[in-house]
């Protein structure tokens, strides 16, 4: 036994059943996938991918995802200020209840939100007057997404909040510097990176998502059509290499977009230094 | 990227000092804001799951949910994360173990493969079994020959619902074992506690509130997984659809009462989750475990 590996044992079968486990389940079916995708004909990939209909669904997707992300950032970071700065009644609850769209299984989410937002539901009725309509819109999707990412950002800058020195506002208030700015100058730049971590998790999530989506968006082509439900709509028609086809480049947007995310938030993070 | 679930909450102490705080009708309309999102997005659903599941009254209601196809609904979902959920706690155990407890090259890499299924719509993990399994999969022909179903079938579905669920018990121990250390663990092996005592006796107390916390959310997803299911379902009514594909195809059958009836139970499931989250964090909190 190496030395680095210490005096523990189980190393081979704890690392030996996960390998398995992730062969099976992992490798074999993301390898299926790229075999299926390097044996689709060159040009069907590209008709199928350049086609009108696959670009519009590409649009809606990244396009309701980052607005509902964007959405997310903001009131996450209101949320998360609200919840634990301030006292008001119930507030335990409310921050339990943040969690609700991890909890709650997207169908019913999606089908909730409809019934709301549809023009005779609930909060629909209402927006229907100021003329504004949220079901089978591209708006209803954005609606949607913000409701499954919902918890991303509070849930990334609360312990952030939670451990901030109270000493640097402390400073900042003694050097005669207002509230509005010392939270633009210091608070702020201290949450941005766990906020745009929230952001990317959320837009993550936003892309892929389909349960409670499928029911508000109406599922117009060219309109309301999201990603996944065009692979799954051409999955049925037994067209396996036109969802391949999209599928894969949707993920390699999808990873790209990730990544430069990833780097850029990397390169943005100068934390205070703590004492 | 690991969420952070909030852990034991600090209270803020009482008063702030005024040159720390916000104007009181700053912070009135900052509140009002938040709620108001709140309740747009959170509790308006909430309400309306319930509303909508009795407005027909609670007749309708118990016979939407007592129903044969609802309960076949119900049997395939709970036999499904009967399945799924043991097998993902063994994974999530030998995959925390031997990321958190060992130093090898390629660790990273090994992390990134446990989370993947995170970062893939679960439409694309459905068909990445449709594109094995399926009529004009690879092993398609092979299986059809043999009479074997596990597209539009059992297997499908539990082979699913696993890729999508499979980092949850991982994903919530990892962190855990590794801000407990391995120290106990150490102890116990170099006085001669062999590995199986070490680890019943000594790990699996450690980070039994972790785990627990793992198997409510791998439950909770195995049951309300929709995307995934969806396509290696094949929608066949009281043989392959579970619940939330039940409630989909009464909502799109226009029977609303009873697919918000059938919609209700999994909303209660999801508030028991939320609630015995809460009592995890607030046990782990008292007892100071790094949950």
């Amino acid at each position: 036994m190496s030395g680095r590996r210490g005096v523990l044992p189980g190393f081979g079968l704890a690392m030996g059943f996960t390998l398995w486990y992730l062969g099976l389940l992992l490798l074999i079916p993301v390898g299926a996938l790229v075999l299926k995708a390097a044996t689709v004909d060159p040009e069907k990939f590209a008709a199928t991918i350049t086609s009108s209909r696959t670009l519009a669904a590409f649009r809606l997707s990244f396009g309701a995802a980052l607005v509902a992300a964007c959405i997310n950032g903001v009131f996450g970071l209101l949320l998360a200020w609200v919840l634990e700065r301030y006292d008001f009644p119930l507030k335990r609850l409310v921050d339990g209840l943040v969690d609700l769209p991890f909890a709650l299984p997207t169908a019913v989410a999606g089908i909730a939100l409809t019934t709301l937002y549809a023009g005779n539901g609930w909060v629909g009725r209402h927006l229907a007057v100021l003329g504004i309509e949220v079901a089978y819109t591209p708006l209803g999707v954005v609606a949607a997404l913000t409701f499954v990412g919902l918890p991303f950002v509070v849930r990334t800058v609360q312990p952030v909040l939670r451990d901030l020195p109270a000493a640097i506002e402390e400073a900042s208030a003694s050097l005669g510097a207002g509230r509005l700015q010392t939270f633009f100058r210091l608070i702020f730049p201290e949450l941005l990176p766990a906020a745009v971590t929230g952001f990317t998790l959320a837009f993550a999530r936003g892309l892929g998502e389909y349960g409670s989506v499928i029911f508000i968006s109406g599922n117009m082509p060219m309109k309301t059509e999201i990603t996944p439900l065009l692979i799954m709509i051409k999955l049925e028609e037994y067209d396996y290499a036109g969802a391949t086809a999209i599928a894969l480049v949707f993920l390699a947007i999808s990873f790209a977009i990730l990544l430069v995310i990833n780097a850029l938030s990397l390169r943005s993070a100068h934390p205070v230094r703590r004492g | 990227m690991k969420l952070p679930f909030g852990g034991p909450k600090r209270r803020e102490k009482k008063g702030r000092p005024r040159s720390l705080n916000e104007p009181p009708l700053v912070r009135g309309l900052l509140t009002a804001a938040a709620l108001v999102f709140i309740l747009l997005f959170l509790l308006l659903p909430l309400g309306i799951v319930f509303a909508k599941a009795l407005a027909e009254g609670w007749g309708m209601y118990s016979r939407s949910v007592f129903e044969p196809y609802a309960l076949r609904a119900i049997r395939l979902t709970v036999l499904t994360t009967l399945i799924v959920v043991p097998l993902n706690l063994l994974f999530g155990i030998a995959a925390a173990w031997a990321v958190s407890k060992f130093d090898f090259r390629g660790k990273n890499l090994l992390v990134t493969a446990i989370d993947l299924p995170f970062s893939v719509s679960p439409v694309i993990s459905g068909m990445l079994f449709v594109l094995l399994f399926g009529a004009q999969g690879l092993f398609g022909p092979w299986l059809l020959e043999r009479d074997i179903k596990i597209v539009f079938a059992l297997p499908g579905i539990v082979l699913a619902t696993l890729f999508v669920t499979s980092p949850l018990v991982a994903r919530e121990l990892i962190p855990l074992m590794r801000s407990q250390g391995s120290e106990e663990e150490e102890m116990a092996v170099t006085l001669g506690a062999s590995g199986l005592q070490t680890f019943l006796k000594v790990s699996i107390p450690k980070m039994k509130w972790g785990l627990f916390y793992g198997v409510i959310l791998c439950s909770a997803r195995s049951i309300g997984e929709f995307g995934a299911v969806s396509v290696v379902s094949g929608h066949i009514r009281g043989l392959t659809t579970t619940v939330p594909l039940h409630v989909e195809m009464l909502y799109n059958e226009y029977q609303f009462t009873a697919a918000f009836a059938v919609a209700s139970l999994l909303t209660m499931l999801a508030l028991v989750t939320l609630v015995l989250k809460g009592l995890i964090e607030w046990r782990a909190s008292l007892r100071g475990e790094g949950k």
